[in-house]
């Protein structure tokens, strides 16, 4: 469904990402972990159309969306949840549903909006309070909804349990392994490296801009070598920002 | 009494075209962190429309209308011919545009028509007045009023109800995460721009109507006040457009009425008074009334 060949993204002077390739199958979650600075993020930022490459191809359902506009992108399926959720603090929960349906026709997005209320019980209870207001886990759970409004076949997910509490991570998985079974393809970054490669059908271990391990997610999960060559450790990873 | 209500009243009336046109300011802030000095060349795109159809026979009934449709095309047209090809550039590059294309439109005023002032006729009600009790008003005052208030509940309703108003106040706070939702950055501009140059055509005509002239630099005073307008309330949110512009009108009226009439043309003083207790606001309260978290990132 996706395909990610020798993409190359710079940021002035400073390369981000070397030749990356990666794909993701039809009805796959595939995990993108690595530590802090190892372009994860500009990965998917570039895949969905923020970033320009400066070289290489991006190719959805066979099509080059090189370069596209996201506001393209999302109207051929590809909807990305970015990395610090940025919902819209000054809108309402609706209001960030209705925009998350931005491109669909005016009954399609009030049927659409409906039925988040109806997945997401926590949102329709604050319906319409300023979504400033919510708490971590809530906003995830709006970013999330408000990206499956426009009902996209590859879903990116940036770094979806970032600085939530504990019970609110199991919320955050639960929710991913939901999505699963409805057939969502999806590419997950996770800083909770272990826990998304298990959930994982494969994954990529990315470093300083280059893949450097890839393969099943158990089998990357289950080497510790790996581990400590390229993910590093938790303490680390989290005093390297 | 009688003095203090058509004071206020007349406060009101001025600061309503002043929330009007800091309304568009606050908007184009809004979506493109530029504040805009050719804003107030949209009264005088208004003022040269409404000269042009009076010499050919025009007529009040319709000439809003005109005056409108004239301010929201020209607003357009700036964004399309100047702003766009500038907009990921620095806000000072933005702002240099926007001076740039106020001084143009001045110059093209002044040679395309004539330095000198053009007159046309104003409405025959326009000072017609009326009591209410003691006070006497003109219906002006009341049209202004009812008119900005009319504008105000549309622009609300826009901004809250159609998916263009939460489109607008989505890439406001945050552009990019617009764009993931299949937001078009021309389309919510161009519809920014459209929507101010609306508002700016709505205050062109309360103006017109009173002082029914052109001339090439008039909009440069009533963009000023504007700006300030939109800096008291918060540059960027709308309420506080609505309130600094409301606030500085009265404020303007109030000082001219009640300052102390120690010798002639005293009175002069009274924009210089205004500013002065603004920037003592300002000292207290550097965001203004409103506090946009979001425009800290400019």
């Amino acid at each position: 469904m996706l395909e990610v060949d020798q993409l190359t993204t710079r940021y002035g002077a400073i390369t981000a990402l070397h030749g990356v390739s990666l794909r993701v199958n039809a009805g796959e979650v595939v995990a993108l972990v690595g530590p802090n600075g190892a372009g994860k993020t500009t990965l998917l930022n570039t895949v969905a159309g923020l970033l320009r490459p400066a070289e290489g191809a991006v190719r959805f359902n066979g099509a080059d969306i090189t370069g596209t506009e996201p506001a393209t992108l999302v109207r051929r399926g590809l909807a990305l949840v970015p990395e610090h959720r940025r919902i819209f603090k000054d809108l309402t929960v609706e209001e960030n549903l209705r925009l998350g349906g931005a491109t669909l026709s005016a009954s399609q997005r009030r049927h659409k909006v409906h039925e988040m209320a109806d997945v997401f019980p926590v949102l329709r209870a604050k319906w319409s309070t300023s979504a400033g207001f919510l708490s971590g886990g809530e906003a995830q759970q709006l970013a999330v909804a408000r990206a499956l409004m426009c009902d996209p076949k590859l879903l990116l997910l940036d770094e979806p349990t970032l600085g939530l509490a504990p019970t609110m991570v199991d919320v955050v998985f639960d929710l991913i392994a939901r999505l699963r079974t409805k057939g969502l393809t999806m590419l997950v970054v996770e800083q909770n490296a272990t826990r998304a490669l298990h959930m994982a059908d494969r994954g990529y271990v990315l470093r300083t801009g280059h893949v450097v391990a890839d393969g099943a997610g158990a089998e990357l999960a289950a080497d510790s070598r790996l581990f400590e060559s390229f993910i590093g450790g938790s303490a680390e990873e989290s005093g390297a920002s | 009494m009688t003095k203090l209500l058509q004071t206020l009243v007349d406060g009101l009336g001025v600061g309503s075209t002043y929330a009007l046109l800091a309304l568009g300011i606050s908007l184009i802030f809004g979506v493109m962190h530029l504040v805009n000095f050719a804003h107030g060349e949209l009264i005088t795109v208004g003022a040269y429309t409404s000269y042009f159809f009076f010499i050919h026979g025009g007529s009040w009934w319709w000439m809003p209308v005109a005056i409108l449709a004239s301010a929201a095309l020209a607003s357009v047209f700036t964004e399309l011919v100047a702003f766009r090809w500038v907009r990921n550039a620095s806000p000072f590059t933005l702002l240099l545009t926007s001076f740039a294309i106020e001084r143009l439109s001045h110059a093209l005023w002044q040679i395309f028509i004539s330095p000198k002032q053009r007159t046309f006729r104003k409405p025959s009600w326009v000072f017609n007045q009326f009591s209410l009790g003691s006070v006497r008003f003109e219906v002006m005052d009341l049209v202004t009023i009812g008119v900005t208030g009319v504008t105000l509940v549309i622009t609300a309703v826009v901004f809250k109800r159609t998916l263009f108003g939460v489109a607008v106040r989505g890439a406001a706070e945050d552009f990019d995460a617009a764009r993931l939702m299949g937001v078009k950055a021309n389309r919510v501009i161009s519809g920014a721009f459209a929507f101010a140059g609306l508002l700016a055509g709505v205050a062109a005509c309360l103006i017109l109507m009173r002082t029914p002239a052109a001339e090439p630099a008039m909009g440069a005073d009533w963009l000023l006040k504007a700006v300030i307008a939109a800096v008291i309330g918060g540059l960027g949110s709308f309420t506080g457009a609505v309130v600094g512009g409301l606030v500085l009108g009265l404020l303007e009226t109030f000082t001219r009425a009640y300052l102390p009439d120690v010798a002639d043309g005293w009175d002069r003083f009274s924009t210089a008074v205004v500013f002065i207790l603004i920037a003592a606001f300002f000292v207290v309260r550097p965001d203004g009334v409103f506090k946009v978290s979001h425009a800290e990132r400019v």
